[in-house]
């Protein structure tokens, strides 16, 4: 029985983390060169194309150590974004240690920091590593000092490596076998093991990734799961190698599979303790809890008649991403969809882009929204994340929507740029720190929802690409929230409505109104176009009506072919949402859809 | 030959029109000939508007009156302007001294009702210019007048040089302006706007022949493309002349293609012609069962159109946008 090892890697973006993976992968032997693809435990194309690992593979390596003994270390990868921070978290306690990695020449950034933390809150064993240490930009020094002063670890205890020329890789092999603990637990105790990760096979079904802590479990047995009581007869069980890999068991220390007959990986909680029907664990692992979405927007197929085509793509989508809710939504102009919540605005966008691409989906998506807290006169409690279910303002006795907490830093020099930025965003109370020379650590409270739009790419404009940014929900504060609806020629187009801070009820409206002049084709009539706030306008613009387009003769023969052109042109009216007598265009939602901020 | 072919028992007819493609161009005695032949193989009302479509280079005196004596009791002259210029642009044969002379001798000739027929919002025209042309020919008190807005269609001389840059129609606004100014112009005039572009000299004087057309009426086309519509049915003939001919010599009915419409396609037909005259349209053919119904009031408070008495009128301004109005009301 090899010895093994549980960590994982974690790092801020682009630090190198799926770089130096990949390296002891080959390291490991499990490939050969040749047919060596790079990053080979990112594989989602979404995840190459932003450079994020989002969905955790996890991996054994058979290594034999310089004194000649022989490992199992298995690595359990992380997804790379806060929106699966709790992920994260499971992928963390599954881990007896991890490899902290700051990039030489960027040094420690934002993510490093609550990596950090979020490894310590699990006791874990902290190996610092300095990977691209080839770059001649590299700053080998200011990483150990920022190691020291910022992180509070022993920089002596860095290992050096470049996960791009295999530099030190040897070394960081060395050091986890060295420094991280054997895993505790006895093969002998009431079998328990922590689910961190589920991913659906089209032919096996559910394929449950878990840290085995106590005892053991084998194909046959029946396994039960703590949150809900369900039990599953085992098939198979293995460990990860680059395809799994069968075993004749599982038992403490361990991570690998277990395939039982689970049909979507919505049955499955991460974080759930699984144990055996027959002997069980007296009590679930810690840490588990029910993963709520933060960010909602409804999904209407760009043609009604796709829906069905769009129910089947969610459910399809749905088996694999226990994250993803939805439900029933219909809406006046578009018409029957589904209202979705997302972890985060990266969830959001990687649902999106698969329902696209993967599943060939045209739709159109609403402005996203956090859930707001409305209480009521009557003391009640509303949470409201659909404007559709905004109750009556009248009845509103206090109105509060979600704030986080950033965590930014950056080169001193963009402070101001990024004070700017997080005051317009509504910041407030700020605070700052100077971790280091030349470096600044800065702290505000922000309201969720300005951050769920395109904060972080505003954030790394302004910073030049320097600035990184982390954040943690810190609950409701009390705001002053409206209902902004868009009209057009005085009818809601409900699809459009948002709740939004007083505040920035204008600027957005003022944006919408001129996105859908520009998109709105001229009518017979003119066409105002108005956000309001109750009765009360606050933005608006106008189409003109267009003036002629009648042809000057028509006579026997031209009737049939005129008909024939206003056949047709009724069938393209098809693809036009009605609002009232205004025909808007799909492109019109689009746009005033995907414009969020100018 | 075709008339032969043509369906039983249709008639008696009350308008006959000559028209398309000038046949005031053909010999008198051919001229004769096929009047004739119409008249002896149909049955026509007494009074029968019988119309004929002339250039008025192709006319004399004696010409126009032999006309008159064929039973032509209506006809339409293709003036197209008064000024040399515009009828040198617009490929015409004549001089505006010939048109006027031809208005004259229509007189002369007996005829008393006269239609002619002018084009306006030419590539570079002053309204100024157009006005000239209009006053020129009121004084011939014409009965009817056809004043339409020149469309550069795609595969025309003209048309290809709009396409190459080389001619700038008016802009939409100026079009319109043309259009109102126009309709202003002749209405002050007596003349009643029946139809986008036909004004009459009195009701009695709009073209019954064409009403026909937009009031959905059956009407029978005999000649190549020419087409017919008897009750549900609408067809065509061939087009190219030669196998228009031929089908003839085998004695087959030229047709060339036809259609049954669906009460949906009559519904759209008379929404869309409905709203080019100020015949209107019944409210509920608009809006069955009251469905968008808001947009006949949105329409409404636009000036665009007017509804009495359970009907829906274009306004001047209504009839310039005739073609789209009718996708506004879908229906089912
Ligand atoms: N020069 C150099 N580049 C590296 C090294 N490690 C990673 N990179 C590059 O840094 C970028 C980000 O690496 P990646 O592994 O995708 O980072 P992740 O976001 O942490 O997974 C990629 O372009 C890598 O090629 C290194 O040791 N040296």
């Amino acid at each position: 029985m090899p010895h093994i090892r549980n960590f994982s890697i974690i790092a801020h973006i682009d630090h190198g983390k799926s770089t130096l993976a990949d390296r002891m992968i080959q390291m490991a032997g499990l490939v050969e060169d040749r047919v060596f693809r790079d990053q080979i435990l990112d594989t989602m194309d979404l995840e190459r194309e932003r450079g994020i690992t989002i969905k955790s593979h996890t991996i054994t390596l058979p290594y034999t150590s310089r004194k000649g003994e022989v490992f199992a270390l298995n690595l359990i990868d992380t997804p790379g974004h806060v929106d699966f921070s709790y992920e994260v978290s499971r992928a963390l306690a599954s881990c007896d240690g991890v490899l902290l990695l700051v990039d030489a020449s960027q040094g420690v950034q934002a993510q490093t920091l609550s990596n950090l933390y979020m490894a310590m809150e699990h006791d874990l064993t902290i190996i610092p590593v300095i990977n691209k240490i080839d770059l001649p930009s590299a700053d080998i020094d200011m990483v150990m000092e920022q190691i020291d002063r910022e992180l509070a670890l022993e920089p002596d205890l860095a290992v050096l490596c470049s996960a791009k020329d295999g530099r030190g890789v040897d070394d960081v092999l060395e050091a986890i076998v060295e420094r991280i603990p054997e895993p505790a637990g006895d093969p002998a105790n009431p079998f328990s093991a922590l689910i961190f990760d589920a991913h659906y096979d089209p032919f096996r079904g559910v394929i449950v990734s878990c840290r085995v802590f106590e005892g053991r479990v084998r194909p046959g047995d029946t396994i039960r799961f703590m949150s809900n009581g369900a039990a599953y007869k085992v098939e198979e069980v293995g460990i990860f190698r680059l395809s799994r890999e069968a075993r004749d068991s599982l038992q403490a220390g361990e991570v690998g599979y277990i395939i039982s007959g689970v049909k979507t990986v919505s049955d499955t909680r991460i974080g759930d303790t699984i144990t055996l029907d027959e002997r069980p664990a007296e009590a679930p692992l810690p840490g588990f809890k029910d993963v709520k979405p933060v960010v909602f927007s409804s999904l209407y197929p760009i043609s009604s008649e796709d829906y069905p085509s769009l129910v089947e793509a969610l459910e399809k989508y749905k088996l694999n991403d226990a994250a993803l809710v939805y439900q029933k939504d219909s809406s006046a102009a578009l018409g029957q969809g589904f209202r979705c919540g997302f972890l985060g605005l990266l969830h959001l966008e990687i649902v999106q882009k698969r329902l696209e691409t993967e599943f060939g989906q045209a739709f159109i998506m609403t402005v996203p929204s956090v859930q707001y807290r409305f209480t009521l006169q009557d003391d009640s409690v509303m949470i409201v994340d659909n404007p559709q279910y905004y109750p009556d303002p009248a009845s509103i006795r206090e109105s509060a929507e979600p704030y986080i907490r950033a965590t930014i830093i950056a080169p001193e020099r963009y402070l101001g740029a990024v004070m700017k930025l997080c005051l317009e965003r509504r910041g407030e109370n700020s605070r700052f720190n100077y971790p280091a020379p030349g470096r600044v650590e800065i702290l505000f409270d922000m309201p969720l929802a300005e951050v769920i739009v395109d904060f972080y790419d505003k954030l790394k404009t302004v910073t030049q690409g320097y600035g990184s940014f982390d954040y943690e929900l810190i609950g409701y504060r009390p705001s002053d929230l409206v209902k902004l609806d868009i009209l057009v020629n005085g009818e809601r187009v409900d699809a459009l409505s948002l709740l939004v801070h007083r505040e920035r009820a204008r600027p957005w409206a003022l944006q919408v109104c001129k996105r859908l002049k520009d998109e709105i084709p001229r009518h017979q009539f003119k066409i105002a176009i108005q956000g309001a706030i109750g009765g009360k306008i606050i933005a608006r613009s106008t189409i003109n009506p267009f003036r002629k387009d009648v042809t000057a003769k028509c006579y026997g023969g031209d009737i049939t072919r005129k008909r024939k052109l206003l056949e047709k042109q009724k069938k393209g009216k098809k693809k036009m949402k009605m609002v009232g007598a205004v025909m808007i265009p799909q492109s019109a939602f689009v746009a005033v859809l995907k414009s969020r901020d100018e | 030959m075709e008339c032969r072919l043509a369906p039983e028992n249709v008639g008696p007819f009350d308008s006959l029109y000559v028209g398309g493609g000038t046949p005031s161009c053909l010999p008198d005695s051919d001229l004769e000939r096929l009047v004739q032949l119409i008249r002896d193989h149909f049955l026509f009302s007494e009074d029968t508007e019988c119309t004929l479509e002339a250039n008025p280079d192709d006319l004399t005196v004696a010409r126009l009156k032999r006309f008159r004596e064929l039973g032509v009791n209506r006809l339409s002259l293709g003036v197209q302007s008064l000024n040399d210029q515009e009828l040198l642009f617009l490929g015409r044969r004549h001089s505006s001294v010939q048109a006027e002379r031809a208005m004259g001798w229509a007189r002369e000739a007996g005829f008393l009702n006269l239609s002619v027929d002018l084009m306006y919002a030419l590539p570079g025209q002053e309204p100024g210019e157009w006005e000239k042309t209009l006053k020129r020919t009121l004084p011939f008190s014409p009965e009817h007048l056809s004043c339409y807005q020149l469309t550069l269609e795609p595969h025309t001389p003209l048309g290809r040089m709009k396409e190459r840059g080389e001619l700038a129609p008016p802009a939409p606004e100026a079009e319109e302006e043309f259009f109102l100014r126009t309709a202003t112009f002749l209405e002050e005039r007596g003349f009643l706007h029946y139809e986008v572009s036909n004004y009459a000299f009195g009701a009695e004087h709009r073209c019954r022949h064409n009403l026909k057309y937009w009031t959905r009426s059956p009407y029978l086309g005999l000649g190549p493309s020419a087409h017919s519509h008897l009750g549900e049915e609408r067809w065509w003939n061939l087009q190219d002349i030669s196998r228009y001919c031929r089908a003839l010599e085998r004695g087959k009915a030229p047709v060339a293609g036809r259609e049954r419409l669906s009460t949906e396609q009559q519904r759209l037909e008379a929404i869309m012609l409905g709203l080019r005259t100020r015949l209107g349209v019944p409210l509920d053919l608009l809006c069955p069962g009251g469905r968008d119904a808001h947009v006949v009031e949105r329409l409404r408070q636009e000036g665009v159109v007017e509804v009495r008495d359970a009907m829906v009128f274009p306004t001047t301004r209504g009839l310039l946008l005739a073609d789209s109005l009718p996708l506004l009301f879908p229906g089912s």
